[in-house]
């Protein structure tokens, strides 16, 4: 079936990419012959150097910015945008220019997707801007740029590519991603979820011994903290014919609160203190005063014998002795601002403070707005605390949560081992108030490269060449319909749930077509409200729900149906039934069938936002 | 008749001591190798042919994207150019440290550098006679012949792989860092 040497994985993060690499000719069983790819960038004006990873950012330079030669790329001279390393720290000197976390803004539900909206302070008759899934197919293209240029025998397009995606993108982000990766070329596609992706590292680099570190009955939470989102997951250890065999049962809802929001967090702590002495920060030198607090942030994590570090602000100008700006971190304020601020000893029943999506006020990312990562956690553990009771061998739940048994953790935040203390503390002091025995910790995962790793890994795995981890989707989807009762004036008619989808479809599988028919437009977009549910495990398609509690059930974005006119007259309505699928790449599909013909059409993802129209 | 054209009898006398020294001493046993692959060792090149100068001008370009690269990332054109004498220690090292990260990063980033003796400063070692002399420098009480035995007084550093960033043609590596107009 296949001329595919390599298995690709590539970590499509919000702050960095990373590209690894399996040589399937070369590898066998456990002995997998893995590679990480150096990507060349832009490091300076007419400086190629290949780093290890690629910065997620993209900045749309002047043309009285550069000299023409200075952008050259070995594969390229496009003049028109830049990105990698030269885009980071340009940026930081004029950010109207900087694209950064597109990924975010790719699952930013208050925006239209493809629509260029980025940099969002741009003068938009200025800089030309772009779109967040621009943005993905930029990075993407750079790096299959990147690859072939190293593998000239090999192009990527027609290696088995892995891309990763945060569990909790929903359907529409996974779409747009895996579109992005298509427009690219990538022919043999498939999409992971980053959770899974660093425990398939960490079986990796187990050698075999993963299987003595686990046993049945087990279940992993796996809590990855990146630069800009934090993702968790919960993988349970099942037996299959005398195997063990993981299945992933739940996973978190997107939290946009990272490794970045720490350091800023620590920046403007430190920069209050030079603000105290009557000094005045400019952009860049808070994004500088960032820089110094991550490094001593790093230092004082990792010996918590010192009492502070000193962070200096250098000067803009040549004058680097005069101007430089001098203050220090202390131990003391890491442990306020981080541990106690981001990762808070709370009791299990807490709750973040607010709904992360509510009252967006203006154009900008939803971040998280409680910054406890503990809280956060709590939530996740409190609303999934059934997620294991239909799954043989594991006893039914008795405590007010779901009960971890060992932990992984994921995101360049956990290299201070003081924070993978804490989060472990807080885990197991809420187990002993249950009664349940403390969980493990699973070390050993490189923490800035896992989820390229893994994903690599994964590629070869698929191949048969060991342990995979199943699951399938982890919502269970719903199409809104209206209830058939005389209107009330004034009340808005009551909407049912419909389930399209079960809990847990695999890939390249469909579900049954409900019973129920729906009327379309042609030649019309004619709209559906749409929900997903992370706990409804037990819903069967054509299930119609009458009640369901905020905590169950979140409303997505709408979908939208088109019949084109081709076969039919505009106007008519059409009775269809609807169809949902996973398709082989890892999303959703939605479809219109009408009842008397053989037609399929698609049901789209609304990206756009109504507001706008 | 020239060294380098030796008499058939010289040759032949050659080749004897050249045979068991080949057996003896791997070192030489890999110069050979490179001479017979048609490779001239970087010793040979040095002592020179007729053709080759004994001297030549360092290639600017490699100085010029290092001294860029230093001053990018560690400021320190910016640090050298300023009168230390003007401050404090205080105010000199805080900027030091600015200076002393950075050039370490880049340093790190480009170059992996290794002591050239793996012993402690100090220790007593000893130099065989075929140690090279480009890598170690004997000083003090020079006298005798090898074996030489002394204590470590530096370590040495040795460069064993280069990752020099590649420029593109036409950039002008003069220009160690831009001037700046902010708008």
């Amino acid at each position: 079936m296949s001329d595919a040497r390599y298995a690709v994985g590539i970590d499509l993060g919000t702050t960095h990419c990373a590209l690894s690499s399996v040589d399937l000719d070369a590898s066998e069983w456990d002995e997998v012959t893995q590679d990480l790819m150096p990507v060349p960038q832009l490091t300076g004006p007419g400086t190629v150097a290949a780093l290890p990873l690629l910065p997620s950012f993209l900045y749309l330079p002047h043309p009285d910015e550069f000299a023409v030669e200075d952008l050259t790329l070995p594969w390229d001279d496009r003049t028109d945008q830049l990105l990698g390393e030269l885009a980071r720290s340009v940026g930081a000197r004029t950010p109207i220019r900087l694209v950064s976390s597109a990924k975010s803004w790719l699952c930013h539900p208050g925006i239209d997707r493809r629509s260029s909206v980025l940099p969002p302070g741009a003068p938009e008759d200025e800089v030309s801007r772009v779109s967040p899934y621009q943005a993905s197919v930029r990075y993407l293209e750079h790096l299959r740029d990147a690859w072939n240029h190293a593998h000239p025998e090999h192009d990527l397009v027609r290696q088995e590519v892995t891309v990763t995606v945060p569990a909790s993108f929903d359907p529409a982000a996974r779409e747009l991603t895996a579109e992005a990766a298509q427009t690219v070329g990538f022919r043999r596609l498939v999409l992971l979820e980053e959770p899974q992706a660093a425990l398939y590292s960490w079986i990796h680099d187990s050698a075999g011994t993963w299987r003595k570190q686990v046993r049945v009955g087990d279940i992993i939470l796996v809590i990855d903290v990146g630069g800009g989102t934090t993702d968790l997951s919960l993988i349970a250890v099942t037996a299959r014919d005398g195997a063990l065999e993981l299945v992933r049962v739940a996973v978190g809802e997107h939290i946009l609160l990272g490794g970045d929001n720490m350091d800023l967090a620590l920046a403007h702590l430190v920069g209050g203190k030079l603000t105290a002495t009557g000094t005045t920060l400019d952009h860049w030198q808070i994004q500088a005063l960032t820089h110094g607090c991550r490094q001593a942030k790093e230092a004082l994590l990792m010996d918590p014998s010192l009492e502070a570090v000193p962070v200096v602000v250098p000067s803009r100008g040549t004058r680097l002795i005069r101007r430089s700006l001098r203050t220090e971190l202390t131990g003391g304020e890491v442990t306020h601002t981080l541990v106690e601020g981001f990762f808070p000893e709370v009791p299990v029943s807490a709750r973040p403070a607010a709904r992360p999506r509510a009252a967006l006020t203006k154009l900008g990312l939803p971040y998280a707005q409680d910054a406890a990562v503990t809280r956060h956690l709590a939530a996740f553990l409190g609303m999934q605390k059934g997620a294991t009771e239909d799954l043989p061998g594991f006893e039914p739940g008795g405590g007010s949560f779901l009960h971890p048994t060992a932990v992984l953790f994921n995101g360049g935040v956990f290299k201070a081992n003081l924070l993978v203390e804490r989060v472990m503390k807080v885990i197991n002091d809420w187990l002993a108030t249950d009664d349940a025995p403390p969980a493990r910790l699973l070390a050993g995962v490189d923490l800035d490269l896992s989820v390229a790793r893994g994903a690599s890994y994964y590629g070869y795995v698929r191949r048969g060449g060991g342990v995979r981890i199943r699951g399938g989707t982890a919502r269970s989807y719903y199409v809104g319909v209206e209830s058939a009762v005389p209107a009330v004036p004034g009340v808005e008619p009551r909407i049912q749930a419909l389930c399209l989808a079960p809990f847990g479809m695999e890939e390249g599988t469909q579900a049954e077509i409900p019973p129920q028919e729906f009327g379309l437009v042609v030649s019309e977009q004619v709209r559906f409200r749409f929900f997903g549910s992370p706990v409804r495990r037990d819903d069967q398609v054509g299930d119609l729900l009458e009640d369901w509690s905020a905590e169950e059930i979140e409303e997505l974005e709408e979908i939208e149906a088109y019949l084109p006119a081709e076969t039919r007259t505009p106007g008519e309505i059409v009775p269809v039934h609807l169809r949902a699928s996973v398709t082989e790449v890892g999303t959703l599909l939605l479809e219109a069938m009408p009842l008397d013909g053989p037609e399929h059409w698609k049901v789209e993802f609304n990206v756009r936002n109504p507001a706008n129209e | 008749m020239s060294e380098s054209t030796p008499s058939v009898f010289r040759r032949f006398a050659l080749l004897l001591s050249v045979f068991r020294r080949i057996l003896t001493d791997a070192r030489f046993a890999g110069q050979v190798a490179e001479l017979h692959a048609g490779r001239a060792t970087a010793a040979s090149d040095a002592r020179g042919g007729k053709e080759t100068p004994r001297l030549r001008e360092a290639e600017p370009n490699a100085g010029l994207q290092l001294l860029g690269l230093l001053q990018r990332d560690g400021r320190l054109i910016d640090f050298l150019e300023e009168d230390v004498g003007a401050y404090s220690d205080a105010e000199v090292g805080a900027a030091a440290r600015v200076v002393h990260e950075g050039c370490k990063e880049t340093l790190a980033q480009h170059f992996t550098i290794e002591a050239v003796r793996a012993e402690s400063e100090g220790d007593r070692v000893t130099l065989a006679a075929d140690f090279d002399v480009s890598a170690v420098r004997l000083t003090g009480n020079l006298v005798g012949q090898a074996p030489f035995t002394g204590s470590l007084v530096h370590r040495g550093w040795r460069v064993t792989e280069t990752r020099l960033p590649q420029v593109a043609t036409g950039h002008d590596l003069r220009i160690l860092a831009p001037a700046e107009v902010e708008l």
